[in-house]
């Protein structure tokens, strides 16, 4: 509202017409799930229009480097990119490559990573010098793939898949190039809907080229800003939850002989060039932190240690093998998979397989009630005496009850202190996890077992305080600023880490935050607004990295250094200082001129990194248009259609969805076939701003639940009259996983679309009722199977199809998987589910 | 400047008191809600339990009541056009662009009336005049008659189905008594709500449209403010509106006369005694502190004591 208020345009593009859109300027209504032929078609706009950004273009992006002759487009293959084999579903990526690239080792250690973040493994691709044409024109140059890849996105295409009428289209074009250039910028804001899809990574990357042809990135009111599902969802990536980082975006070594030890993982992990060539001093300094004056040089400082991975851990898989036996148990801490995860039948039955569970939230949620009070528990076809899972639920303190802090979508981290102590017995989680980790170490003092030394030797350095004996959060954050092993003094920032275990340090992109002994998370001084620049109010919290608040921001100059505009003005070059400087911390070597050049052969690490190349993590200090390496679902997107769809892919219509997508193909995760006129209709989930996530934090709060009092599903008016549904009457939405009922919000601001030459009706549902709390109805994520996304896991939430009738459901039951036969954990491709075998051989294809 | 209500009425009278009041800028709303939660936690109000109402767009409130103080209109006026049938048929950009922008949210609130009915129809004095000359009920001299239910012409009280006591707004009392804005104003997140001198949001308010007109915005005007003498709502409304469509979209009255001021005295007599054993807890003094730009901070300078001053005669009230 306040970019509005100052004269920004604001177009918002959801299937449904929300709250978002009722407070834009322009409301453009999509068929879930594809995003990529409206990006598509907007980037095509730009090319073929020659309205891109062309010096922007030229210098920061690798539009004119050249792709080696082995690539091959999906508009040469029908639908693949080069490097596909069909029986793995999976891509070699080695194809993708610039001209000239040194392959073997950066695709060889990238195989088996289910994470797109770890671009510091492609950039060590390139030996010498970076094959470019200035002219853009070579045909196997970036800018002439894009353009041929795209050719086929036309305003006509883009309606014909996301039913967006031509005219609209033609509307956003003209306004994203309006406002982008030197003197304006475009932001692209996305919340949710980009993730949860078998492409989601692609969308944002489609996002991305527009944004890099428009000259957007590193640029003030520029940026793609992801609006989180939950506070903290950064923070909890940049100090992971996830299987396969360590801190810092680090990736997990893989239990395969090139990174037995410390020297091999720093070598796939590390780069020649760019920022990634620091990548030892990270690790290193982590290890310290960990395992403290047990580190030592002789021993790899405990490398060894870590644990390796041997295959897919994530969050599914790991359902499935508990649905399949063999996994005893989990805890699961600020989660509801029982009617937060996709197919929740299928989620019950994975709880019902374990023999323990441990719950922490601040009320019993469904993943704690499952045994008792589940759809498939009071229809009869469990019984509660027949589920021998334990659970243990223990009860966790809020948010204003615990100090800690949040990250947010600017990496942004703002501490918070505790306002109040939690009631009762309720604890934070670093109350849990340091008195867990107490009686774990207790349990193994003096065990001389080689295996028991991570935990012996673990460094825990926490003195719990006052009656709670609560750890204190200053502490953690200490720790994860890093310090002066020698002297305990927190280090200034990430500059002064060492690879020789003479600095610990807990995140490396963290660090900084506690320079000067100072917590600057804490600090809350917007400045003054009103002052040139004042606006980036350094002083409020604390970004990382570095307190950055704009990332590549040397974009933000022109090649020689000098801002683009005035209007535009951020960080530039100073000549007479010589050196870098503007309205915030320069995100490049603060001396290092514009004029410089890598030297002929390439050269290493930073000083790979020409005066005029602002993206410093990449190994070629260019932004990436065509990605040659980090991707595992091909170096462009590509419109797929969703796995389950009413429609064929009328681009590749042998495809239909993405090809390296992740299936679990078994008779408890059954999917809509496409074209299956049993469901006609587009099924996409979303959310409230009255209720949080599955319902845990809200549906137990009366204030809340009279603002949002029953689970309901928005539908058009043509819909509704087609299938006799009253507004405010029962409907019951169907899929083969399961069938729910809710009430029935029929509305103008769900409209038909257009799609193919026919109508399409789009039926949404929030995601937040489940069978326990003051306000109760079913959950939508019974209706959903699994399918993911290769790169991060991410399942499929946005765009499935399903059929709606009025009425209500005739039995309690809302899941039709519950005895459905058991499937072998059979995920195609290379993600195994964790097998009790492991070993560098079960990682191979 | 000193406080000065109407001489027919019970009031808290304090030096350096001055009219507080909000603008609801209906412009900004997003419809968050985040004003009824406020409202009911600050307030300590129960839930109205709720069920989904058909019809209400994503308002399941439905209205003020005795335990809801703000409650957020959703008015759905989307029209889309039909189906363009022939294949990709051309759009009018322009005319769908404005057919999908009508999804308007109003939080709605007691009016704090100039001219206020309720007062008029209490007979216990429960029903007073602030120090900021907003109007609050007191719940402990209340008798639960019912009178100022159809006396306000807004339907803003209601009585409470437990104890059967009336209830409405206050416009948090206690919190501006202690130099806050009211739960509402600081939980909205985009400055729908704004709480200040009412003399200052009126002139704020004004600038407002003026700069909505600027912008094309044709349709928005003031509601309840900024009127002549002779032709304001209830004599001018402590809480008004700034509105872009016909007062009736948002189950406002396009008069608003109060039926019992049609030819009353006020019943207040009866309730001096009440009023002053109200009031005498009340001895605070207080300046408002203007801060250069527009909204005004309460902010409690002494805590001098000051003799509240009841004023209680029957005078004929100006009427619209």
């Amino acid at each position: 509202m306040r970019a509005r208020e100052r004269g920004a345009k604001v177009i918002h593009v959801d299937p449904r017409f929300g709250r978002t859109g009722a407070s834009s300027d322009l409301h453009v209504p999509i068929r879930a799930g594809t995003d990529i032929a409206l990006f598509g078609g907007l980037i095509r706009h730009v090319l073929e229009t020659e309205s891109y950004f062309k010096e922007y273009v030229l210098h920061y992006t690798n539009a004119s480097t050249i792709v080696n002759e082995r690539y091959a487009d999906t508009e040469d293959l029908g639908g693949v990119f080069s490097g596909y084999d069909p029986g793995t579903r999976t891509y070699d990526p080695s194809s993708w490559m610039y001209e000239g690239g040194e392959v073997a080792s950066a695709a060889g250690e990238r195989e088996h990573s289910t994470q797109a973040f770890d671009e510091n493994t492609g950039a060590g691709m390139l030996e010498g010098p970076v094959p470019r044409d200035e002219t853009l024109q070579h045909p196997r140059c970036v800018l002439q793939i894009l353009r041929r890849h795209y050719a086929r996105y036309t305003p006509e295409m883009v309606s014909r898949i996301c039913g967006v009428p031509e005219a609209l289209f033609h509307e956003i074009a003209r306004a994203i190039v309006a406002n982008s250039g030197r003197e304006r910028t475009t932001a692209l804001c996305y919340a949710v809907g980009w993730t949860p899809h078998t492409a989601g990574v692609q969308m944002i990357r489609a996002g991305a080229i527009l944004q890099l042809l428009l000259g957007n990135i590193g640029r003030p009111g520029g940026g793609i800003m992801a609006m989180r599902g939950h506070a903290t969802i950064q923070g909890s990536s940049d100090i992971p939850t996830l299987y396969e980082l360590l801190p810092g975006y680090l990736h997990m070594p893989r239990a395969r002989e090139e990174e037995l030890t410390l020297a091999d993982y720093i070598s796939s992990g590390g780069a020649d060039r760019g920022w990634w060539s620091n990548f030892d001093k990270y690790v290193v300094s982590l290890l310290k932190a960990w395992f403290g004056d047990a580190a030592t040089p002789d021993n790899d400082f405990g490398f060894g240690h870590l644990p390796k991975i041997t295959g897919n851990h994530a969050h599914f898989p790991t359902m499935m093998r508990a649905v399949d036996g063999g996994l005893d148990g989990m805890f699961v801490m600020g989660q509801n998979p029982a009617v937060g995860s996709p197919n929740g039948g299928l989620m019950r039955r994975a709880l019902r397989g374990m023999r323990w569970l441990v719950v922490r939230d601040f009320k019993e949620v469904e993943t704690a009630t499952f045994w008792r009070d589940a759809p498939e528990i009071r229809s009869g076809e469990v019984r509660p005496e027949d589920v021998e899972t334990e659970v243990f639920l223990m009860p966790a303190a809020t948010h204003v009850e615990k100090e800690g802090s949040f990250t947010q979508t600017q990496r942004m981290v703002q501490w918070r202190d505790r306002a109040l102590a939690p009631p009762g017995d309720a604890r934070s989680e670093l109350w849990f996890m340091h008195h867990l980790m107490h009686r774990v170490m207790a349990r193994y003092a003096g065990s001389t077992d080689p295996k028991d030394w991570p935990i012996v030797n673990l460094h825990w350095p926490y003195t719990p305080q006052g009656p709670e004996c609560e750890p204190l959060a200053d502490d953690v954050l200490r720790e994860i600023n890093g310090y002066d092993v020698a002297t305990g003094e927190p280090v200034p920032g990430f500059d002064e880490l060492r690879a020789d275990g003479s600095t610990a340090c807990g995140c490396w992109i963290y660090s900084g935050i506690y320079a000067g002994g100072e917590n600057h998370a804490r600090r809350r001084d917007p400045g003054d607004l009103d002052a040139e620049g004042g606006w980036v109010s350094p002083d409020w919290g604390w970004a990382w990295p570095a307190n950055r608040r704009i990332l590549y921001n040397r974009a933000s100059a022109d090649p020689q250094g000098r801002p683009w505009s005035e209007r535009k003005k951020y960080v530039w070059w100073d000549a007479e200082q010589g050196r870098w400087t503007g309205y915030d911390v320069p995100d490049f070597p603060v001396d290092k001129p514009p004029g410089y050049r890598a030297p002929e052969d390439g050269g290493k690490g930073m000083d790979a990194i020409s005066g005029d190349e602002p993206f410093i993590m990449m190994g070629d200090g260019r932004a990436w248009l065509f990605s040659p390496s980090g991707l595992l679902d091909g170096p462009l997107p590509t419109h797929y259609e969703p796995v389950e769809s009413p429609f064929g892919n009328v681009l590749y219509p042998q495809i239909g969805s993405n090809p390296a997508a992740i299936h679990w193909d078994r008779p408890d995760n059954p999917v809509n076939a496409t074209g299956d006129p049993r469901w006609p209709c587009v099924l996409t989930t979303f959310r409230l701003t009255e209720h949080h996530t599955p319902g845990g934090m809200s549906r137990g709060l009366p204030w809340l639940n009279e603002l949002q009092p029953e689970m309901f599903a928005e539908i058009d008016p043509e819909l509704a009259a087609a299938r006799g549904i009253e507004d405010g009457g029962w409907l019951v939405v169907s899929t083969e996983r399961g069938e729910i009922e809710a009430r029935a919000i029929v509305t103008d601001r769900m409209r038909p679309l257009r799609v193919g030459g026919r109508v399409v009706h789009q039926v949404a549902l929030p995601w937040h009722w489940g069978y326990t709390g003051l306000s109760t109805g079913d959950s939508a994520n019974d209706l959903l199977h699994v399918s993911a996304d290769p790169n991060v896991n991410i399942e499929t939430t946005k765009a499935l199809t399903c059929d709606v009738r009025a009425g209500r459901r005739p039995s309690p039951a809302t899941s039709r998987v519950t005895h459905a036969p058991r499937g072998r954990a059979a995920v195609d491709r290379e993600h195994p589910a964790e097998g009790p075998t492991s070993g560098s051989s079960e990682a191979g294809p | 400047m000193t406080t000065r209500a109407a001489p027919g009425e019970i009031s808290v009278r304090r030096d350096g008191a001055e009219r507080m009041g909000f603008f609801t800028d209906t412009s900004v709303c997003i419809g968050y809600k985040a004003c009824e939660v406020a409202c009911k936690q600050w307030n300590d109000l129960p839930s109205d339990g709720g069920e989904l109402r058909p019809g209400g767009s994503y308002d399941h409130t439905g209205a003020l009541g005795a335990a809801t103080w703000r409650h957020v209109r959703f008015v759905e006026m989307v029209e889309p056009r039909p189906l363009p049938l022939d294949d990709i048929a051309p759009v009018d950009v322009a005319a769908a662009v404005a057919d999908m922008d009508r999804w308007i949210f109003m939080s709605d609130v007691c009016k704090h009336c100039t001219n206020a009915g309720c007062m008029d129809a209490c007979p216990t004095g429960a029903l007073i005049r602030t120090e900021f000359e907003t109007v609050v009920l007191q719940a402990d001299v209340c008798n639960g008659c019912g009178y100022c239910i159809p006396a306000c012409p807004f339907g803003v009280v209601d009585r409470d189905p437990v104890d059967g006591r009336a209830a409405k707004c206050t416009l948090c009392y206690d919190r501006l008594r202690d130099g806050m804005e009211p739960a509402c104003a600081k939980a909205c997140p985009t400055d729908s709500i704004q709480f200040g001198v009412y003399e200052d949001l009126v002139e704020v308010a004004q600038r407002r449209v003026a700069a909505l007109q600027d912008r094309g915005v044709q349709g928005a005007y003031l509601y309840g403010a900024g009127d002549g003498d002779d032709d304001q709502l209830a004599g001018g409304l402590g809480a008004f509106f700034l509105l872009t469509e016909p007062p009736e979209r948002f189950g406002l009255p396009a008069h608003a006369d109060s039926p019992i001021q049609e030819n009353v005295v006020p019943a207040t007599l009866a309730a001096v005694a009440a009023g002053l054993a109200a009031a005498a807890g009340v001895a605070a003094a207080f300046r408002i502190a203007r801060p250069a730009r527009g909204v005004g901070r309460l902010t409690l300078l002494a805590a001098a004591a000051g003799a509240a001053e009841i004023a209680g005669d029957v005078m004929h009230r100006r009427r619209r």
